[in-house]
């Protein structure tokens, strides 16, 4: 019973990457943004749901991410490389941020972390001689056919959406997931007993943000364009924490079911009705937090208690 | 002269800036909620006035009253039966929630508004104060936002309401004690809130051309006057707003216009960092 999760989230990633096998390039489309916005709830998991910071900045490290793989991939480095490079740049990015701005708490860290995505696309569009300015960069499109390009990138982000899942597993179990938990609750208190509060929530940024640099240098070479406006979408730095909250943060299955449930409810009922998108993803926003403030998973489990 | 003139725009933004921060710097030092409807609320009072100009010939500077009653009653509907439920819960919540609920209401303009920039055009003429060049619309927008933040701080200073809203920014328990109704109080303030935010968006509608895409804009704008002035008081967000406008100003002149929204969010990073309390804020004390 305690291994059930578990197997149903194998089940889950071989269903996913069955797709191409199974179903249209359409569908596979679908599960591949299933498995980056998994990626990308789990990584937002470490800094929000288990450490209890509200950081905005998914988008920064997601845009961050996408030019510097673009930028590395234009200059002849191979795609792979691209990616990690991507990876690497946005963790130490992070790592070097996060000792200034994670002194801060609640409303100011929540602020600093959303003027975070603004200075980035502020930077992107202004320093047209690196990174095309408005018009956007090219990326180059990758040989092969749309089925063979449709297949490499679900199986990258699904790479990197089990990376990001292996992470947390670690985390959950060890010392620095105890610390995180810790000073979710009372960082204080955490403080006095011994926590390392300043290492630990570094560490946590730099966690959240490795996974976000990697799925955004992937996805820039997916869609083969990129612009400030896309990258550096606030839409995205609001999107990703609402899945985890729907899910349930601080859990390790919470953002994969968040997510999930997210993708297919947009997929699914948001799509055809294009001139409320908006509206829509806001009213789900506002019944989640009245509704389901444990998120779906405090849901089942909270049944099963009783 | 070219620098008198520079500073005379700023100051000019400066004023309708400080005027834009002052109900969300409310909100926040006393809900401790993030308003992220603050710059939709800017901009349907601008809508609001835009109408009323083209279709009922009002002219801008009247409807400024109606529309920022019509905003207070909305605030005050939202935060009563909303936000109220939620109040006390971490930053996450409360702030999704106004993002939440600033994306049905962004939506709804969108589709009602379109996106086309639309602006009053007054046309009042201009003042030559000895070659800086004032246009008379803007000079009297200017005057209207420092007279509206005046009439706040007076507000806020002297009426029963205000010391109450005061007094629960203090200690909301010790004034729930009092006989303050805390509910009430918080649905008041949202309300005040927003009618800053609807009064500031009749008169940037003379200003500026008004659209639906700068909410945002103008949300961040009022970030940054907020932790440049100090959280919470009239005087934090007056000294903000025009620090603001002042650095803007300056900078567009020296770098561009691009680099003036850059400047602003850099300088309110560092601020964050090394004094977030802002300029002239002191902690949870007004």
């Amino acid at each position: 019973m305690k291994h059930l999760p578990y197997v149903l989230f194998a089940l889950w990633f071989a269903a996913l990457a069955a797709v191409p096998f199974l179903a249209s390039n359409y569908i596979v489309k679908i599960a591949t943004f299933l498995a980056m916005y998994g990626a990308l709830a789990l990584s937002w998991n470490f800094i929000g749901g288990y450490t209890g910071y509200p950081s905005f900045s998914t988008a920064a490290f997601f845009g961050l991410g996408a030019y510097s793989g673009a930028l590395l991939q234009n200059a002849g480095v191979w795609v792979g490389f691209a990616w990690l490079g991507g990876a690497v740049v946005v963790t130490v990015f992070a790592a070097l941020l996060g000792f200034a701005i994670l002194r801060m708490k609640g409303h100011y860290f929540a602020i600093a972390s959303i003027a975070l995505v603004e200075m980035l696309m502020l930077t992107a569009s202004l320093w047209s001689g690196l990174t095309g300015g408005g018009e956007g960069l090219n990326v180059k499109i990758m040989p092969g056919g749309p089925d063979y390009i449709g297949r490499v990138f679900l199986y990258t982000m699904l790479g990197i959406m089990l990376a990001a899942f292996i992470a947390t597993v670690l985390v959950d179990r060890s010392r620095l997931g105890f610390g995180l938990r810790c000073i979710q609750q009372n960082e204080d208190a955490a403080d006095m007993v011994g926590v390392d509060v300043r290492r630990y929530k570094t560490a946590a940024f730099a966690l959240s943000a490795v996974f976000c640099g990697a799925v955004g240098a992937a996805y820039a070479s997916w869609v083969a364009y990129i612009s400030p406006s896309d990258s550096f979408s606030i839409l995205l730095t609001l999107k990703v924490p609402v899945m985890v909250l729907l899910g349930g943060p601080g859990t390790v299955f919470g953002p994969i079911i968040g997510s999930a449930a997210f993708v297919l409810m947009e997929e699914t009922i948001w799509a055809r009705f294009l001139d409320y998108h908006q509206a829509i993803l806001g009213l789900v926003i506002v019944l989640l937090i009245f509704f389901l403030p444990g998120g779906l998973l405090k849901l089942f489990s909270g049944r099963r208690a009783s | 002269m070219e620098y008198a003139q520079v500073i005379a725009n700023g100051l000019m933004l400066g004023a309708i800036y400080a005027c834009i921060a002052v109900g969300f710097s409310l909100v926040w030092g006393v809900l401790n909620v993030i308003n992220m409807m603050h710059g939709s609320f800017i901009i349907l009072g601008g809508y609001l006035t835009f109408f009323a100009w083209l279709h009922l010939k009002i002219n801008p500077f009247v409807a400024l009253v109606p529309v920022a009653a019509v905003l207070f009653a909305l605030g005050y509907l939202i935060q009563y039966t909303l936000i109220n439920r939620v109040v006390s819960r971490p930053v996450l919540t409360t702030l999704t929630l106004t993002f939440g609920l600033d994306m049905i209401l962004y939506n709804f303009m969108n589709l009602g508004f379109t996106a086309t920039p639309r602006r009053v055009l007054l046309d009042l003429g201009r003042l030559d104060l000895g070659g800086v060049i004032l246009p008379l619309d803007r000079v009297v927008a200017m005057f209207l936002a420092l007279a509206l933040t005046g009439i706040l701080f007076v507000v806020m200073r002297t009426s029963r309401t205000g010391r109450a809203i005061v007094a629960v920014r203090m200690d909301r328990d010790a004034a729930a004690l009092m006989g303050i109704r805390v509910n009430r109080v918080y649905a008041i303030t949202f309300g005040i809130g927003a009618l800053m935010a609807g009064a500031c968006g009749a008169l940037v509608s003379v200003v500026f051309p008004i659209t639906t895409s700068v909410t945002g804009l103008f949300l961040g704008k009022a970030f940054v006057i907020c932790v440049i002035g100090g959280l919470g008081s009239v005087p934090g967000a007056l000294v903000g707003g025009i620090a603001l406008g002042l650095i803007e100003s300056l900078a567009g002149y020296f770098f561009g216009p691009q680099s003036a929204i850059l400047a602003g969010f850099l300088i309110m990073l560092i601020l964050l960092v090394v004094r977030p309390t802002g300029l002239i804020g002191k902690k949870g004390y007004e």
